[in-house]
């Protein structure tokens, strides 16, 4: 068995072919994630929509109040691209990390945030950075947080009648400074057992004037961990403060067993990774 | 031809290009690289409509008629291969890093490479053949 392949030019075609053909019909970007989930035949759409064609759908633009991310952008011209590196240099070294230079020729961002594996690297960094997504129905234009994407593994919510077209990045604050550390004790092109995503900005005092941090890998879905931040809200981040803080990522975070470690492990790295994460930017900001 | 043929299918069994080797199936191996307009890819995650109008690359097409490639030479030359069921992919992925790269450094090589598995080399034949090639 097969599926009919659609390769619309524009936006508004591949929405009438999604009212067409409904539930049967499905989105692929790189198709990277498709075909493994094709082959094990685990989806099985009578039609496929590629999006590779629809020239709107690509390209990084960045203005002073935000970077703008094409939902058919690929990891490896996020990851290459000068505007991004300006933005933030921790999102470009998180586009990097991802599996290996063919994989990330071939995968889109819009593609990962919609596969929504927990394991991925792009969702903790940009939820981290307050990103959001721009979603394209029949009905109009709607704005999705980054932090109310991820609904349980490899469930967003999309809605099935919608096209993500864009990723938005807002500027950061001046004086932000931000960190992606992605633990891989197998292998340098594996999927991180946890990673942590974390942005910090300090007062003239040296107080936390903002933080945000995000986990992957521990949980079915990437998690702000929020007990961490009201930890570190308005403090002085003193090793003593941080060591504390980090420990209450234990509250956020629900991790399982899998082949990249018990759940019990990935607690403890939680812990010391996202403490090393913290510390790195308060060391940064010297 | 079927919508849901892999590059990696349309290449070995409808154009019997057998050079590109089918590893793990699941984009993690790299005996299925290739270049599509110069582009390191899996042939194994590539639908086939995805290349119409591309220029693909498969290791047939390094030499040019009985004349290897510097990269090929080098291979045969440092011990960049054993049993060589790896090395179509692991010809093709260095061909895309010196395309890239004109002097890449250690580094650099063993961070572009790692995508590509080898049972039998231990890898430092495969990093010397890629530096000899790069003299
Ligand atoms: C070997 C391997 C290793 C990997 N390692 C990592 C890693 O270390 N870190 C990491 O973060 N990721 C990793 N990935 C995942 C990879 O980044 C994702 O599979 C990829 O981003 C999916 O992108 P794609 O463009 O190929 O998606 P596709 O396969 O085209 O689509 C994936 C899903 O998203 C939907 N979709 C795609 N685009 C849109 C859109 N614009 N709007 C709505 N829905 C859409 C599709 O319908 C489909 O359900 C790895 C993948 C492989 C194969
Ligand atoms: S067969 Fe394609 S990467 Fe292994
Ligand atoms: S030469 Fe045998 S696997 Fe590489």
């Amino acid at each position: 068995m097969t599926y009919d392949y659609h390769e619309p030019e524009t936006v508004a075609e591949a929405l009438d072919l999604m009212a067409r053909h409904g539930e049967d019909a499905h989105l692929v970007a790189g198709a990277t994630a498709f075909t493994l989930l094709w082959r094990q035949g685990l989806l099985r759409p009578g039609h496929v929509i590629g999006l590779r064609r629809i020239v709107g759908l690509g390209g990084i633009t960045a203005t002073d109040k935000e970077l703008v991310i094409g939902a058919t952008a690929t990891h490896r011209e996020i990851e290459r691209s000068a505007d991004v590196a300006r933005h933030c240099p921790a999102l470009t070294r998180t586009f990097a990390s991802v599996a290996t230079v063919r994989i990330r020729n071939q995968a889109t961002l819009g593609g990962n945030l919609a596969h929504a594996d927990p394991a991925q690297d792009p969702p903790p960094m940009l939820m981290a950075l307050g990103a959001e997504v721009v979603a394209a129905s029949a009905a109009g234009e709607r704005t999705i947080a980054l932090d109310d994407l991820f609904v349980d593994v490899f469930t967003t919510s999309l809605r099935s009648d919608e096209v993500l077209t864009a990723i938005r990045v807002p500027a950061l604050a001046p004086g932000t400074h931000a960190t992606y550390l992605k633990f891989l004790p197998q292998t340098a092109d594996d999927y991180a057992t946890v990673s942590v995503a974390a942005t910090m900005r300090f007062t003239d005092d040296g107080e936390v004037a903002d933080v945000r941090v995000a986990l992957g890998a521990c949980g079915p879905t990437p998690v702000r961990a929020r007990s961490v931040e009201d930890a570190l809200a308005g403090a002085v981040p003193d090793a003593a403060r941080i060591a504390d803080a980090a420990a209450r990522v234990d509250a956020d975070i629900a991790p399982f067993d899998d082949v990249r470690g018990s759940a019990g492990y990935k607690r403890d790295m939680a812990r010391v990774w996202t403490e090393r994460a913290l510390l790195s930017l308060v060391e940064g900001r010297a | 031809m079927r919508a849901d043929r892999r590059l990696i299918d349309a290449l070995r069994d409808d154009l019997g290009c057998i050079g590109t080797k089918e590893g793990c199936s699941i984009g993690v191996c790299g005996a299925c690289s290739v270049l599509v307009d110069g582009k390191l890819l899996s042939a194994c995650l590539m639908p086939a409509v995805f290349v119409s109008g591309r220029a693909v690359t498969t290791v047939e097409g390094l030499a040019r008629g009985d004349e290897l490639s510097p990269l090929q030479d080098a291979f045969i030359r440092e011990g960049g291969f054993q049993c060589g069921i790896c090395t179509p992919g692991q010809l093709i992925a260095a061909t895309a890093l010196l395309a890239e790269r004109r002097r890449p450094s250690d580094d650099e090589i063993r961070e572009w490479m790692m995508g590509n598995l080898c049972r039998c080399t231990g890898y430092h034949g495969i990093t010397r053949a890629i530096k000899a090639a790069m003299a």
